[in-house]
């Protein structure tokens, strides 16, 4: 018997990512802008989105949400409470979201009807950062409450995001929260990253979270 | 922990591509991981001895090459070799960097396979 090494030069998740191109395809033809938000559990990313929902529809504009949980659709309710079209995914144990559960989730749906799409991806600051799901913009969010180094805990997830929203900032002073520290140390993993300062129960900071989202949709349009 | 999917990935390639050296066994498989991967070895080699049996790649060994971030410094007009990933800044210069030359690769780089001695009709169509 004799080795032989055959060359293959393969990405593992090739599957994923040609799932992902087509995804990305399909959603830019409809003039639809895609959000994928990740974090670790409890950072807030259902209250934001229920915010955002809201917000979005009083401007006029057309949103609707995947949300993504190992089991129960307790926030595809919440976030339906909105009004807006909103549909749980559950993947029973899988600890992220792939895009071919996001393609699967999208049947009957109109994407030409929507301006707006957001994927809150299961709660978790490791695995989503393989994953692409087809979005146009990878969101990472940061409470105030989790402390300010999660960046440099979790590098490969921040490294992979275009925007973090720092979420809860109505419990900073409570938390103690070091916000010039949190600021570097997303720039020292992500140099350059849009950071947005938020808290979804007052209110603070929503209105240039959604500006910069009426305004990336505008590029994508243009770019389309 | 998602190297289970992963690991499931790589059968999956591994076994599609091996169709085309009938009669021929798996016995290593390489990949290169970047830094920002987001996979750790200890749980590719734990699923990967669990994944692989009663598959074609039973048996086989999974070596990994550990790939170091690499960014792109344009003040230095090259691209550095960063330490770790808990800074992005050029280790010469101090610049914080965005441009990413390499670091985020999971790929299968190669498969090493026993095919059957010559004289023996299980290598006939061993070209790919």
């Amino acid at each position: 018997m004799t080795t032989r090494i055959v060359e293959l030069r393969q990405g593992i998740l090739k599957k994923n990512d040609e799932l992902a191109r087509e995804l990305r395809e399909r959603f830019t033809r409809a003039g639809v802008l895609v959000v994928n938000l990740v974090s670790s559990p409890g950072t807030g990313k259902t209250a934001l989105l229920e915010r955002t929902l809201r917000e979005l529809q009083s401007r006029g504009q057309r949103a609707a949400a995947l949300v993504g949980d190992l089991e129960t659709d307790n926030d595809a309710r919440r976030l339906a409470a909105s009004g807006a079209p909103v549909r749980q995914i559950n993947t029973h144990g899988i600890c992220h979201l792939e895009a071919e559960m996001v393609g699967r989730h999208l049947d009957g749906w109109e994407l030409g009807g929507l301006d707006y799409l957001f994927i809150e991806n299961v709660g978790n600051l490791v695995c989503p950062s393989s994953y692409d799901l087809g979005e146009k913009i990878r969101v990472a969010l940061l409470s105030v409450t989790e402390g300010e180094d999660k960046p440099l805990k979790y590098p490969t997830l921040f490294n992979s995001v275009d925007v973090a929203v720092i979420t809860k900032t109505d419990l900073a002073q409570a938390c103690v929260f070091d916000r010039s520290a949190a600021l570097r140390n997303l720039n020292e993993i992500r140099p350059g990253i849009r950071i947005f300062e938020t808290s979804a129960k007052t209110g603070a900071g929503m209105r240039d979270w959604l500006d910069y989202l009426c305004a990336q949709r505008s590029v994508a349009l243009a770019q389309g | 922990m998602h190297e289970l999917s992963i690991v499931q990935s790589i059968v999956d390639s591994v076994t599609e591509s091996l169709a085309r050296y009938p009669g021929a066994c798996v016995v290593e498989v390489r990949l290169r991981v970047g830094a920002l991967a987001a996979v750790a070895e200890d749980s590719l080699q734990f699923c990967y001895g669990i994944a692989i049996e009663g598959t074609a790649l039973a048996g086989s060994r999974l070596a990994v090459r550990h790939l170091p971030v690499v960014m792109h410094c344009a003040r230095c007009a090259r691209d550095v070799t960063l330490e770790g990933v808990q800074s992005f800044r050029c280790p010469d210069c101090g610049e914080l960097l965005g441009e990413m030359r390499q670091g985020r690769e999971l790929e299968i780089e190669s498969i090493g396979i026993e095919e059957a001695p010559a004289g023996i009709p299980a290598g006939i169509g061993d070209q790919p």
